[in-house]
Formats: C-alpha cells, sequence, structure tokens
C-alpha cells in the first residue's frame, strides 16, 4: 500500500512572483513589457509634441512630387522633372547595380587572392599577405576617396585627346578612360527582332537560358549513360555546339554591331559612360571586400585536412577531379557563411557612394530628396526599409544555397 | 680464410672518404630559391611577375618619398622647389599637423589636454589588454573615463565628479544586495545612480563652467583623428556590456525579452551605419523632449555604440553557443541561480573564447568612425576633404594627405589586430 499524500496545497503569495521560478519569468516579461510600451509611449509622444512644434506632420506624398534634380548614371529613365520616387527607384537600380558588380568582382580578387597566398611560392604568398593586411586595416571610406581622386585628378581630361599631338589616347581605339567617367563600346541590334532594344536583350538572355538548359540535358544524359554503361560519352563539343550556335546565329539575324565611343566637341559621345563614381565605389569595394574573402577563402582551403586529398589521390582520381569532388565541395562549407556576410557589407558599404556623389539610393533619397523636402524621418525610415529587405533577401537567398551544401547528418 | 679473402678482392679502401659538400644547387640560398620561387615554370613566371610589380611600385614610389619636401608653406612653393622632379609634399603635414590631429576648432593652448588625455588612457587600457598586469591599475581604468572627459571637455570637475559618486554609490549598493539577490541589488542600484545623478545635477550651480579650472571646450569644436580616436574608444567600451545584456537577453527563454533583443539585433545588423548616422544628425532630436538639447557628438555615440553592440551581440552568442552544454548542466546542479551561473560559470568561459571576434568588431568599429564625415563632423577624414583640401595653399596635395591618412589607421589596426592574434594564441590552451 503506498501511502503517499500529496503535499500541502500552497496558497499563491505575492513573494512567489519574484521568488518561484513557475512565476519569475511571467514577472520579468510583464516587467519588459510595461517598460518597452513606456519607452514607445515616452519616444512617440516627444516626436509629435516636436513635429507639431515645428508645423511638420508624416506624409509621404513628397514622393509624387518632381524632384528637380538630375542623376547622371542611372538605368532607367530620369530626368529633372520626374518624381522623388522615380529618383528614389534610379537610387535603388544604382545600389543594386554596384553591389552586384562590387559583388561579383570581390569574389574573384579574394579567391585569387586567398589561394595564391597558401602558394609555396615565397614572394607571391608574401605579396599577398601584404595585400590583405593594407586593404583589411584601412578605412574603406579612405580608399573609396583614393580611387576617385585617381578618377577625377589623374586621368587625362577629354580635350587632352584632341589635336594631332595629343597627349592621350584611346586604348585599342575603343576604350577612353577620361577623368569624366570611362567610355566602352556599346553593343546594338541594327535590325532586331523587336522595335525595342529591351526586348531583344531580353530574348539574347532567354536564348542563353535556354542553352544553359540544353547543356545541363545533354551534361545529365552522359550522367544516365555513365552509370549503365561505365563509358562516359563525350560531350563538350556538342555542348559548345549548344551554347555558340544559335547565339552566333541570333547576333547574325539580328545584326550585332558596336557603337564606338568618339571625340566629339568637347566631350565624347556615343558609347557607354561608366562615371568616376561608380568606378570609384566599385572598385574599392571590390578590393577591400576581396581583402576579406581571401582571408575567408584561405580558412576554408586550410579546414579541409591533407588526408582528404591523400585519399582522393589513393582512390586514383587526378588532381583536378580531386580539387572538384573532393576539396572545393568541403572547403565551399567552411567558405559560404563568411561569404555571405562579406556580400551584405559590400551591399551597406555601397551607401558610402554619398561620399563620392555616386547616386545610389542613400544619395538619392537620403541625399538629394531629404535635403530638397526636409522629410527626414520618412526619407530614413524609407532608406532603413531598403537596406533591411535587401540584406533579409540575400540573407534567405544565400541559406537556401548554404542549406543546399551543408554536410547532410543522417 | 682471410688471407684467402684478401687475394680474391682486388681492392679494398681502408679509410672513409671525406665527405664533400653537397652541390651547390642543394645547399643555402640557392636551394632556398630553388624550392621557394623557382620550383616550376609557372612558379617562376609568377616569381618574374611579382618582381616586376615590387620594381615598378617601387620605381615610382621611392623618390617620390625620397625627394618629398617637409618645410614649405603652400603646394606653389613646393612645385617651386622641386622644378618639374617627382616629389611629395610633405609639408602639409607639419604645417597641418594640428588641425590633422585635434581639429581647426581645439583651443591650441589646450593642445596638452588630449594628449594628457592620451597617455593616460594607454595607461587606463594597460591592465585590460595584459591579464599579468597588477590588478590594482583596474581602479584607474574605472577613474579614467571621468578623468578623460573632464580634460577633453573641461568644464566645472562637479559634472564628471557627480556621475562618478553616482556609479560608485550605486556599486556599493549592488555589492550590498546584489550577492543574495541580483535583481533587487540591480534594478536598486540604477534607481540609486539616477537619484544621485538628478539631485548632484541640480546641485551644480548655473554657471560653474565659466570659471573653472580648465576652459570648457564645446563638443562641436572637437575634431581630427583625436575625435575617431574618441568616438572608436567610448562606442567600443559602451557597447560591450550592452552587446553582452543583449546576446544573454537573445539566449533567454522567456519569449518577449528573445522577440526584443532578436528584433533590434537583426533590424540594426540589417542597415548600413551611414543609415543610422543620419538617425542621429536629422532624425534621432525629434525623440528627445522637445527642451533638451542633446549634441551632436552625444547623438552619434549612442548610434555608433547601438550599431557595434549588435554585433558584440552576435559575437557573444557565438562564445556561448560554443560552450559545452555541460558546463550550463554543472552550474545549474550546483544550485546556482541564473545570475550566479552566469557570472561564475558562463560568462567567464564564452568571454574568453569571444574575445578575438570582440577585437575583430572593435577594429571595424574604429575604422568605421571615419564614416562620421558624411554627416558632416569634422574627424581626420572629414578635415582633409573639407578645410585643408579647400585652402588655396594645399588645393590638390591629395596623396601625401591620404597616404598619412591611412598610414595613421593602418598602424592603430594592425597593432591591435596583431595584439588579437597575440591574445588568441596566449589564451590557447591547447584542450
Amino acid at each position: 500500500m503506498t501511502t503517499l499524500t500529496d503535499p500541502p496545497k500552497e496558497s499563491f503569495r505575492l513573494s512567489m512572483l519574484i521568488n518561484d521560478t513557475r512565476y519569475r519569468s511571467l514577472t520579468f516579461q510583464a516587467i519588459a513589457a510595461v517598460a518597452l510600451a513606456l519607452a514607445i509611449w515616452y519616444l512617440g509622444n516627444n516626436l509629435i509634441q516636436n513635429l507639431r512644434a515645428a508645423g511638420l506632420n508624416i506624409s509621404y506624398s513628397f514622393l509624387g512630387d518632381p524632384a528637380g534634380y538630375d542623376i547622371n548614371q542611372r538605368l532607367v529613365e530620369y530626368d529633372s522633372q520626374s518624381s522623388h520616387a522615380r529618383a528614389a527607384l534610379v537610387g535603388v537600380l544604382n545600389t543594386i547595380l554596384v553591389a552586384f558588380l562590387a559583388c561579383v568582382t570581390a569574389t574573384i580578387f579574394g579567391v585569387i587572392a586567398g589561394v595564391l597566398r597558401l602558394s609555396n611560392n615565397w614572394i607571391v604568398s608574401k605579396l599577398m599577405a601584404i595585400y590583405v593586411e593594407i586593404f583589411r586595416n584601412i578605412p574603406v571610406l579612405i580608399w573609396i576617396i583614393i580611387i576617385f581622386t585617381i578618377m577625377t585628378a589623374v586621368m587625362p581630361g577629354p580635350r587632352e585627346f584632341r589635336g594631332d599631338n595629343a597627349t592621350s589616347s584611346m586604348v585599342l581605339d575603343l576604350f577612353a578612360f577620361t577623368n569624366r567617367g570611362v567610355y566602352i563600346p556599346m553593343p546594338f541590334f541594327e535590325n532586331g527582332l523587336f522595335g525595342n532594344a529591351t526586348l531583344n536583350w531580353i530574348l539574347v538572355l532567354l536564348v542563353a537560358a535556354g542553352a544553359w538548359y540544353a547543356v545541363r540535358m545533354n551534361n545529365a544524359r552522359a550522367a544516365n549513360v555513365q552509370a549503365e554503361t561505365g563509358v562516359r560519352p563525350k560531350t563538350i563539343w556538342v555542348n559548345l555546339a549548344i551554347w555558340l550556335v544559335p547565339f552566333v546565329a541570333l547576333m547574325f539575324i539580328m545584326g550585332l554591331a558596336w557603337e564606338v565611343p568618339e571625340l566629339k566637341g568637347f566631350n565624347f559621345k556615343g558609347g557607354i559612360k561608366v562615371g568616376g563614381p561608380l568606378i570609384a565605389l566599385w572598385f574599392a569595394l571590390s578590393i577591400y571586400t576581396g581583402a576579406f574573402i581571401a582571408e575567408n577563402v584561405r580558412a576554408g582551403i586550410q579546414a579541409v585536412s591533407k588526408g582528404q586529398t591523400e585519399a582522393a589521390s589513393a582512390l586514383g582520381l587526378r588532381p583536378r577531379r580531386v580539387m572538384n569532388l573532393v576539396i572545393l565541395p568541403q572547403a565551399l562549407r567552411v567558405i559560404i557563411p563568411p561569404l555571405i556576410s562579406q556580400y551584405l557589407n559590400i551591399t551597406k558599404n555601397s551607401s558610402l557612394a554619398i561620399a563620392v556623389g555616386y547616386a545610389d539610393i542613400t544619395a538619392t533619397l537620403g541625399g538629394i530628396t531629404l535635403n530638397q523636402t526636409g522629410r527626414a524621418i520618412e526619407c530614413v525610415l524609407l532608406l532603413m526599409l531598403f537596406y533591411l529587405t535587401a540584406s533579409l533577401l540575400i540573407s534567405m537567398a544565400m541559406n537556401v544555397y548554404n542549406a543546399s551544401v551543408k554536410l547532410k547528418e543522417r | 680464410m682471410s688471407d684467402q679473402n684478401n687475394n680474391s678482392i682486388a681492392f679494398v679502401a681502408t679509410e672513409t672518404i671525406p665527405e664533400s659538400p653537397p652541390p651547390a644547387r642543394e645547399t643555402g640560398v640557392v636551394k632556398w630559391m630553388r624550392e621557394n620561387l623557382f620550383s616550376s615554370i609557372p612558379n617562376s613566371i609568377l616569381t618574374i611577375v611579382s618582381l616586376l610589380l615590387i620594381y615598378s611600385v617601387l620605381k615610382n614610389t621611392l623618390p617620390w618619398i625620397v625627394n618629398g619636401l617637409w618645410t614649405t608653406s603652400s603646394l606653389a612653393e613646393c612645385r617651386e622647389i622641386l622644378d618639374g622632379t617627382t616629389g611629395a609634399c610633405f609639408s602639409v603635414l607639419t604645417e597641418r599637423w594640428n588641425q590633422l590631429i585635434y581639429g581647426f576648432k581645439y583651443p591650441v593652448e589646450e593642445y596638452w589636454r588630449p594628449n594628457v588625455a592620451f597617455v593616460l588612457m594607454l595607461i587606463a587600457i594597460a591592465p585590460v589588454l595584459f591579464f599579468d598586469l597588477p590588478r590594482k591599475l583596474l581602479i584607474f581604468t574605472a577613474l579614467y573615463p571621468f578623468v578623460a572627459f573632464w580634460l577633453i571637455w573641461g568644464g566645472t570637475i562637479l559634472g564628471p565628479l557627480v556621475a562618478l559618486i553616482g556609479f560608485v554609490v550605486a556599486g556599493a549598493f549592488f555589492q550590498k544586495f546584489g550577492r543574495n539577490n541580483f535583481a533587487l541589488g540591480f534594478f536598486g542600484a540604477v534607481i540609486i545612480a539616477l537619484i544621485v545623478w538628478s539631485v548632484g545635477g541640480a546641485m551644480i550651480p548655473e554657471g560653474a563652467s565659466d570659471n573653472a579650472l580648465l576652459p570648457a571646450v564645446p563638443s562641436r569644436d572637437l575634431g581630427g583623428f583625436m575625435l575617431n580616436m574618441m568616438l572608436g574608444l567610448t562606442c567600443v567600451s559602451l557597447s560591450v556590456p550592452l552587446g553582452i545584456a543583449l546576446a544573454l537577453g537573445r539566449q533567454s527563454d522567456m519569449p518577449l525579452i528573445k522577440g526584443i533583443c532578436v528584433v533590434f539585433i537583426e533590424f540594426v545588423r540589417g542597415v548600413p551605419l551611414i543609415t543610422l548616422l543620419f538617425v542621429a544628425s536629422v532624425m534621432l532630436s525629434y525623440f528627445f523632449p522637445p527642451e533638451a538639447t542633446v549634441d551632436l557628438f552625444l547623438r552619434v555615440v549612442i548610434m555608433i555604440t547601438l550599431f557595434s553592440a549588435a554585433y558584440i551581440a552576435e559575437v557573444v552568442r557565438g562564445g556561448l553557443a560554443a560552450l559545452p552544454k555541460g558546463q550550463y548542466e554543472a552550474a545549474d546542479s550546483l544550485g546556482l541561480d541564473y545570475p550566479q551561473a552566469m557570472r561564475l560559470i558562463i560568462l567567464p568561459q564564452a568571454l574568453k573564447i569571444s574575445i578575438p571576434g570582440i577585437v575583430n568588431v572593435a577594429v571595424g568599429l574604429f575604422k568605421d568612425t571615419t564614416l562620421v564625415s558624411v554627416i558632416s563632423m569634422f574627424d581626420l577624414v572629414g578635415m582633409i576633404r573639407g578645410p585643408i583640401l579647400a585652402s588655396t595653399e594645399w588645393n590638390g596635395v591629395y596623396w601625401e594627405l591620404f597616404g598619412f591618412a591611412a598610414a595613421l589607421f593602418f598602424v592603430v589596426c594592425y597593432g591591435i589586430s596583431q595584439y588579437s592574434q597575440w591574445l588568441e594564441r596566449k589564451l590557447h590552451k591547447g584542450h
């Protein structure tokens, strides 16, 4: 017979709120909630009072008003009569442009420097170590300004290209490096299938996507054949044909031509103009972040133990396949997460555009629009919202990729 | 037997041949070069390309540095003396040294005050960086913020004194009551400090700063590299405790506290520092009471502190997560409550793991202090781009100035990161 009795029921006492672990967390959360509500009320109340005193209100209608300022570097149609919202859109696209370009080049610089730093060539590895240390330890703002200074103060002006004994000349007669920006040839279609240039380019992209898909199918077929018979059919020529034939045919039909920049009057005309601020920002972000990526790459490669290489070689794999099938997949697992945060850093650091006058979202919405309309709160909130969304999107996309290369534990 | 052997063998060496030296290509410099510079054809090409690169860089910069002038009074004079030859015009650094370091408004006769504060900072920071130094020095470290504030801003000594007394009283209260009941000790200490500050603040007579020992310097007069150092040091030291609190909050099992911390950390990490500085310069004053005037320096310190606290919180969270679960369970099984377990068991180990990460955040933050030049504060970069390059004497001296700024930041940041690596080796116990 068990004679266990229930413990005497304790009645609830007030001190249990702080001394009893069952209730304590509730007490603390209640205190936190009250404190948070008080803080929000206090700040909000101050805001309302200050706004009333200044005769302001929170309103986003200024976005529809004409902006009244010009933007040189733009990807969509825009003039000074366009609205502030349109200017912000130009800024958003410019931010995306420079962030994308810088991510690509920073990755290239970083991978090259990271691999070379592990080279057994003494002088090369030391040079790369110097590169990494110099660029990591100097603020990116100083790099942006230095490169911007090179772009504006050291490059020759367009009039130095003039005349018979010009002091400067175009590189290969195609590229012009001037203090107003770099001019490069622009491809265009003489008799495109659509009247609109954008639609023609979308067609080119579609063809490229189709070719990419066809190559994947072809590779999958080869893998199936290999699985059945043990012999992998040669795919390289077929793949090359899939890539090139439709592409070349399309270019031929639509009549691809190049518009080469030319010196007309006081400035270069034609071609694509890449402004000095864009180049300064792009290049500075690339080399600065490249130094960080180099360290990540080095750490990733060093994290793969030497036994992996030896085991793969012992299985009879060739060096290239050892790299592709054994080392890289494992190194990437270590490299990808810090690489994501470097991409995020590039996106956030691209806001330094305002220091050199590149019209990104910070310079348009947070700079000129803010100063012209005086709508500080609205502009800064929209700015933060944009960067927050961009950061979350990048980390989401990268986390999906990260999950796909993650070690599958069972 | 032996005779027979002797006859059948034509030649027997009776003495050992002296050791010959190894082939020349297998020793010394030649071997090192063969192995490290010219081990294969691609490697040799890389070596030659690198040497050419180094040569071309040195060919352009060395004469520029060696021919540099240090004593002229303007760029035009420099160009006249150099007369077409390459050479730097370092005289901008000597002539504008004070502006570069202290900004252009800090009173000249008071330069000794930031200098003394800087030297004292080295003493105050030493026991934090090097654990072998006597622990008594930490008392000076605790006093340093008040001393430094008084030295740099000047004015009445009563202000920093009241702040110090508030901290001392609150600390004493916490020592007495916090041992047994952390919540009572902590919140009681906060309330007592607030009372001391408000009472003490009201007791400081109006105009006490007018005839003070050290003349008051308003914070809009601060500038130059001094401003970078002050922002960096203040914000890092304020954000470490805040970051630890945020990290603990993020680990908490109370959903509301955790939610607040997660939202704050992710929000701050998702936006660039520039937008936060915009908040400081144009938006933050709307959130203060209408009668309060909070100067720009303080607003910037608040925003940068919040910014770096979020990053430090993530570093500390990594340290907390890296601790084996057994440590938490051991603390629980000893019957320690949450504050005791954190203070005595978890945080000492977790912080040790996170020190290198925290130092990295500190270096990044120090570099980011240059961003305040965007909101028209005259830090080192702001001074160079603003008053110095705009002046008629030095319009066009880019390389010397930006090179100087880069060198200054490099020395400090490289020094800190070397310290971090040294500390990592020292703390690594090999288990």
